[in-house]
């Protein structure tokens, strides 16, 4: 027999979510006709396909890899996507939100305007059009409250929505995924992993992230209590003042509503030093969309948001 | 800032309606500081939007905008807390009798229950309820906080009353670990910090009890078992079975049994991850490869002795959710347990549990949110374990075949309590 294998370590929480996310990502692939893998470049969902990955090891993934493209990403997480999805050979899917535009299904919003609540009709199009059951997505349940309500498994019905007072029983990991025609299940393997258990995992995997999750200089302007980058998504007005910044972005959404933090975290380990201590919640202090409201989430939740 | 790694511990909180189980836990996340500033903010906001007060807790996890208007918690909110050594993740479960279905959900997870009890009320028979069904669920550790000794005036006798009824009632339940509290989820008394006003009491509070807690280890174990998933086909033409492991761990040479088709064989590689491991620990998402070609697949069952039960006839505990009564002519259902999902049908309804007397009494069908003992005939053979011996290879749900809806938890064998 073989000395060279590692030794049984026992298992931390880190290793008991990991195999938690690996068994459901094989339940839903067994159990649905035509699952799809919900995938942005951001950081959680970064990680929901590396454990795809892992969870179908050494095959190909049985399943395909979604992005809801609003046409207002930051650069760098477009090259990131594509550089990711070609190392571990998966299909892309890029399903447009100018498309849906285009089709006159929804109005431009303009340039200043948030496209994040567009992106749900682009994405139950998709859903639609390619006859997908499942869609695997990188939701944490500490994200937010209506969050925190979620199944692992959400069930959608014809139009995509969720019903918050009508979830079905979960019980145990019997996660059964069954629908019939024209309605899907959203699946949630990162539901109980906090900000805190991503940033452990990413430096535990060696995992390779887009560049603007670490400290960076940029040109920002100050809008709505947020330092935005200034880009073509952001164009100063002229009572705004540019300032150049060593920042990060901890969360990653669009260029136009995502704000970034002040930062000198340039490696994964002073990002988890960072997180540790951090006051404010992620979403809190970085993105606009969730600041409408108090049920702004569960609100497009049941529209069938991500 | 040491973040070693920590353990896990699930637990759900559970009792009636209004006796404080949201506020508790949104008193225990904002006294641990796992709350960020602009959560307590809104927290705060929507407490002054609604008139009522300060800051109402319960708002903390009743986040969806139905809780907050009408005060109550519809379904399970699952939040966080990590302290030096553990992480936390806590399932606030809803009181109401019409949501014992999602209550059961946060509670078929947890390792241990957290029952809140308001000190001045009878045991009510929603608390009952929970207690029963978590007990079934197989929680053994239980630590109740007796709260809202603020409105008694810190009376020690009136804790006493309070956990005499609920240790009266809970004998029978089997429960190995039951610590008492007397808490005020609204000021915080024995919450986190420990309080002035009990200087009768000389236990641990909340936190420290949460934290010594050794619930987790479940039960004892009967063997390996790793109900199959998926087969994963290996460069070269080999194939591994992958699954995640319950009751024991399997090691590289550990002899098995594929079930049903009681083939034996012997394990000559652990993979995890597409790397190779000599051990599969309960827990783990391995996948095993063999000695022996086999014809394997999504719903077989691999075990090592003692070997499970082969069957088509389930004697069973269901607790049943469905909107119409669950009889002999009901509608048609489908079972899945493990990896596996058959069509089933019921037949015989034995008798249904009377919560308050923890009595099985005679019945010919089980409403909603009833709980009893059936006899189910499947058309598939099933490979099971009594519940109680493993949580995993024990338990299964009734699917309607109609909606797809899940209608029921149930559990192989009755507890020794009915």
């Amino acid at each position: 027999m073989t000395t060279t294998l590692p030794t049984p370590h026992a298992t931390d929480h880190l290793d008991v979510l990991e195999s938690h996310a690996l068994f459901i990502l094989r339940e839903v692939a067994a159990e649905c006709e035509r699952p799809v893998l919900l995938f942005s470049g951001g950081k959680d969902s970064t990680v929901l396909l590396h454990l795809a990955a892992k969870a179908f090891a050494p095959q190909a993934l049985p399943f395909p890899v979604l992005h809801i493209d609003t046409g207002q990403n930051f650069s760098e997480v477009l090259d990131f996507r594509d550089r990711t999805v070609k190392a571990i050979g998966a299909r892309l899917i890029v399903a447009k939100v100018q498309d849906t535009i285009d089709q006159g299904r929804v109005v431009d919003p303009g340039p200043l305007g948030s496209r994040n609540r567009l992106q749900t009709v682009t994405l139950l199009d998709a859903i639609n059009e390619h006859r997908f059951d499942a869609a695997f997505g990188g939701a944490r349940r500490d994200e937010d409250k209506a969050r925190a309500k979620e199944r692992i498994l959400s069930f959608r019905d014809a139009f995509g929505q969720w019903d918050p007072r009508r979830q079905r029983p979960e019980l145990w990991q019997l996660y059964q995924g069954k629908v019939n025609v024209g309605e899907h299940v959203r699946a949630f393997p990162l539901s109980d992993w906090t900000e805190l258990d991503v940033w452990q995992y990413i430096g535990r995997e060696k995992m390779d992230l887009p560049s603007i999750y670490f400290a960076h200089e940029r040109d920002v302007v100050l809008r709505d209590g947020m330092w935005l980058a200034v880009s073509e998504f952001v164009e100063p007005a002229s009572h705004e003042v540019v300032v150049r910044k060593t920042i990060r972005f901890r969360t990653v959404g669009d260029a136009n509503c995502t704000g970034a933090v002040l930062s000198h975290a340039s490696t994964i380990e002073a990002i988890i030093d960072e997180v540790a201590v951090a006051n404010v919640s992620e979403r809190g202090a970085t993105r606009g969309d969730d600041k409408f409201s108090e049920t702004a989430m569960e609100d497009r939740k049941r529209e069938g948001y991500f | 800032m040491d973040l070693a790694t920590k353990d896990l511990l699930r637990l759900a909180t559970i009792g009636s309606v209004d006796d404080g189980k949201s506020t508790l836990i949104g008193r225990l996340l904002v006294d641990t500081r796992q709350l960020f500033d602009d959560q307590l903010d809104a927290v705060a906001a929507a407490s002054e939007r609604r008139g009522f007060g300060d800051l109402d807790l319960s708002f903390v996890t009743d986040g969806l905008r139905a809780e907050r208007e009408q005060g109550i918690t519809i379904d399970v909110a699952y939040r966080y807390a990590t302290t030096p050594t553990r992480k936390f993740i806590i399932a606030d479960c809803p009181g109401h009798v019409q949501y014992t279905g999602n209550m059961a959900t946060g509670a078929s997870t947890a390792d241990l229950a957290l029952v809140v009890l308001d000190v001045a009320s009878r045991l009510k028979e929603q608390t009952r309820r929970h207690l029963c069904i978590a007990a079934l669920l197989g929680v053994r550790s239980v630590i109740v906080a007796v709260n809202k000794m603020d409105t008694v005036g810190w009376s020690e006798t009136a804790f006493d009353r309070a956990i005499d009824q609920i240790e009266l009632h809970s004998r029978e339940l089997g429960f190995t670990s039951m610590i008492m509290i007397p808490v005020s989820a609204l000021y915080g008394d024995n919450v986190v910090e420990g309080s002035p006003n009990t200087p009768w009491y000389h236990g641990p509070t909340l936190l420290e009890a949460l934290e010594a807690s050794e619930a987790g280890s479940w039960e004892t174990a009967q063997g390996a078992r790793l109900p199959i998933q998926w087969v994963l086909r290996q460069p070269g033409g080999g194939r591994t079975y992958a699954g995640i492991v319950s009751g024991e761990a399997f090691r590289v040479g550990d002899r098995v049994t594929l079930l049903p088709a009681n083939v034996e064989t012997t394990i000559t590689a652990i993979n995890f991850g597409g790397e190779a491991r000599l051990e599969a620990a309960v827990g783990l998402a391995a996948d095993l490869d063999f000695a022996d070609e086999t014809d394997a697949g999504r719903g077989d069952l691999i075990a090592t002795a003692p070997l499970p039960t082969i069957t088509r006839d389930l004697q069973a505990t269901v607790c049943w959710f469905g909107e119409q009564p669950l009889s002999v002519n009901g509608r048609r259902l489908r079972l899945k347990h493990t990896t596996r999902s058959t069509p089933v049908r019921v037949r015989e309804i034995k008798g249904v549990i009377d919560i308050e007397s923890l009595t099985v009494d005679p019945a010919d069908s089980l409403s909603t949110n009833e709980i009893g003992l059936v006899s189910l005939q499947t058309a598939d053979p099933l490979v099971v374990d009594d519940y109680r011996e493993d949580r995993v290879t024990g338990s299964f749900v009734l699917i309607d075949e109609v909606t797809n809806a899940t209608v029921a938890a149930g559990m192989v064998g009755h507890a020794s309590f009915l």
